[in-house]
């Protein structure tokens, strides 16, 4: 019975990292339709985004910026300004990546690119180590108590309100980009078919840019917000979400947006409920196996279309 | 004297390691090289040949272990072959749901059963001893090499010191043989396999799945086959692992490492050559352990100097996948080429 009073809270525990996951999985769903491979480097990506926070962060405060709490928050301005500079310099980083490999072996296909992508997540992964060494490092050490709902006993903290909140934000600003703007029309018509986009005058690479800018954008908020929930952040942070965040993807339905939002929270509230019935080292696992049910029962997913 | 028997005796070791990751080159050259399936989970089959073979081979659970099974005492070739075994039927059980689908899904399924196989490993105490892992794992012979290495020693109390060292490490020599006569057999079997009706069929299906299928073959059937295949053979280089190292645990099947370094072998070498797999097996290990005395002289702890090295290897991926993508020894044209 325990377990079962437990279970509103984990649910709320799961849409906080459902949030983070769906976050990550528009990156790697944009790329996939837009660049045409599964990009295995985009975890790196949110450790990369959550390390430059940190770095900046270090930066400011040494600098004198107040970091003063917002409300009941835990973090301030000088921390603000470190996550969207961060997410600013995490788009320039991966799209450099992107003129440096990605964009010189567009042309030998989508496989040479998923290898590719490998060696940027183990090369990126321990750049961060070497720099920042293998052990955790923290945004803030100080202890925020959750705070009561009324209902149902469930406790959530100022800071996990935030997450889910600007999560929500986000997404609605992805999809008004998506559906009115011209950029975002380009980029949709590239996704139905890159040659007939390029055709028709749009000019692929500045799509391929925005892909990017928005992938990278939400990846390195995915990190930082990854690094405020657990309250640390290790160069691991990244790879460690990859598979939840791929599970998603694939459950929602490759390629498309909406279904990596949708599949990223059914997996991460899957994730956090299982905890009541099994190990919590199991966790990724879950995600697993959901994603090969999902696969066995409608390869295209939730919302896919056929391929 | 002395100081050349040690380098002789470190190259016998850099050697087993090498023979070892080109068993796996070799598994990876048959599903990605010739099939084109893109599998990223060679740490996970890798894995489950160690354990198996532990499990069968390995002494029964001590007192003060975890683990509450296995441990059977097996001959080392039922070790070898029951982890051929187990690593095939669980690459059918990843292949089935993925193979139909484009070859992102398989790259998908693998990292995550080999993530998966991880976790088991870990958080099942009672079949593999968790984070301890298996201990004492019987090397083959080694108790008939070791005695008859004693006794020989203690019979001739005055041979040169150089000479001692190296008689005394006879069993490494063994194993050595041991190691390659295991690459050697796959390889012709491989070789055999490349070249016969179903080899040109599975290079079909790497240059066109669509031409392959319209020609009447069942593609998704001799996908399978590749992949079991390959796993097969990833799961005899666990194997052959655990009997030489004796103790296994889960961080020596990290996911990504384990998997990503025999990629670099296998693109280093030429994929699609089953030569230029075990070329590139040694090569890459020579460079891994090369990289390994040169960080040694750089002022970086430790821990900076392995992230050093895995940064060197990914550049030398990068480096290939720019300007070398079919590496040092090209895939033979078997196609349409008549020799």
């Amino acid at each position: 019975m325990t377990t079962l009073a437990h279970i509103p809270q984990l649910l709320v525990y799961g849409i906080i990292s459902g949030s983070i996951i769906s976050l990550g999985g528009i990156g790697v769903s944009l790329t996939y339709s837009i660049l045409g491979f599964s990009n295995f480097a985009h975890g790196d990506f949110m450790a990369l985004g959550a390390y430059i926070a940190l770095g900046l962060f270090t930066l400011f405060t040494g600098l004198g910026i107040t970091n003063a709490p917002f409300g009941p928050l835990s973090f301030g301005f000088g921390f603000v300004l470190a996550f969207i500079l961060a997410i600013a310099l995490t788009a320039i980083a991966v799209i450099l990546i992107d003129r440096l490999l990605f964009r010189r072996l567009r042309r030998s296909g989508p496989v040479i690119l998923m290898m590719s992508s490998i060696g940027v997540a183990l090369g990126l992964r321990n750049i961060l180590q070497f720099f920042w060494s293998p052990q955790p490092h923290y945004y803030s050490q100080a202890i925020q108590p959750a705070v009561s709902l009324g209902v149902l006993n469930i406790r959530i903290k100022p800071d996990e309100l935030f997450i889910i909140a600007l999560a929500v934000v986000l997404v609605i600003v992805v999809h008004a980009f998506m559906r009115y703007t011209k950029m975002g029309k380009a980029m949709r018509a590239m996704a139905d078919n890159a040659t007939l986009a390029q055709v028709t005058g749009i000019n692929t690479d500045r799509v391929i840019i925005w892909t990017w800018v928005i992938g990278a954008g939400l990846a390195a908020t995915a990190g930082i917000l990854a690094g405020i929930e657990n309250k640390f952040i290790t160069p691991e942070l990244g790879w460690q979400m990859l598979l939840s965040i791929f599970a998603g993807v694939v459950l929602g339905g490759i390629g498309n947006p909406y279904g990596a939002i949708l599949g990223g929270m059914v997996i991460g509230i899957s994730e956090e409920v299982s905890t009541a019935f099994i190990s919590t080292g199991y966790k990724p696992a879950v995600a697993f196996v959901i994603m090969i049910i999902m696969l066995l029962v409608k390869p295209t997913g939730l919302l896919g279309r056929k391929d | 004297m002395e100081h050349l028997v040690g380098i002789l005796n470190y190259i016998v070791f850099f050697a087993i390691t090498a023979g070892t990751y080109s068993i796996l080159s070799l598994g990876l050259n048959i599903q990605w090289g010739n099939t084109g399936l893109f599998n990223i989970g060679i740490a996970g089959f890798y894995a489950l040949g160690a354990y198996t073979s532990a499990l069968l081979c390995g002494l029964p659970p001590s007192a003060w272990e975890g683990r509450t099974f296995g441990g059977f005492q097996l001959p080392f070739i039922v070790g070898l072959l029951g982890a051929a075994i187990v690593s095939g039927v669980v690459a059918m059980l990843v292949g089935a749901p993925t193979l139909r689908l484009r070859t992102d899904y398989l790259a998908i399924a693998t990292i995550g059963i080999a993530e998966t196989i991880r976790l088991i490993l870990t958080n099942e105490s009672w079949l593999t001893n968790g984070v301890w892992g298996f201990q004492q794992i019987p090397s083959p012979l080694y108790k008939t090499i070791h005695a008859a290495t004693s006794a020989y020693l203690k019979g001739h109390p005055n041979l040169p010191v150089w000479l001692h060292d190296l008689i005394s490490k006879s069993y490494d020599w063994f194993y050595l043989v041991l190691v390659l006569v295991v690459l050697f057999i796959l390889y012709l079997i491989m070789e055999r396999l490349v070249r016969s009706p179903w080899g040109r069929v599975i290079r079909a299906i790497r240059e066109d799945e669509d031409a392959t299928s319209m020609l009447g073959k069942n593609t998704f059937s001799f996908k399978m086959q590749a992949l079991v295949l390959g796993a097969m053979i990833m799961g005899i280089g666990g194997s052959m692992y655990a009997h030489y190292a004796r103790f296994i645990s889960p961080v020596s099947f990290k996911p990504l490492y384990g998997t990503f370094i025999v990629w670099v072998m296998l693109i280093l070498g030429g994929s699609g050559n089953n030569k230029g797999a075990i070329l590139g097996g040694f090569t890459v290990w020579g460079i891994w352990a090369g990289t390994d005395f040169l960080t040694k002289y750089l002022p970086f702890t430790s821990t900076q100097s392995a992230s050093l090295r895995v940064i060197l290897i990914a550049v030398l991926l990068e480096v290939i996948l720019l300007w070398r993508q079919q590496g040092l020894l090209p895939p033979k044209k078997h196609l349409f080429s008549q020799k």
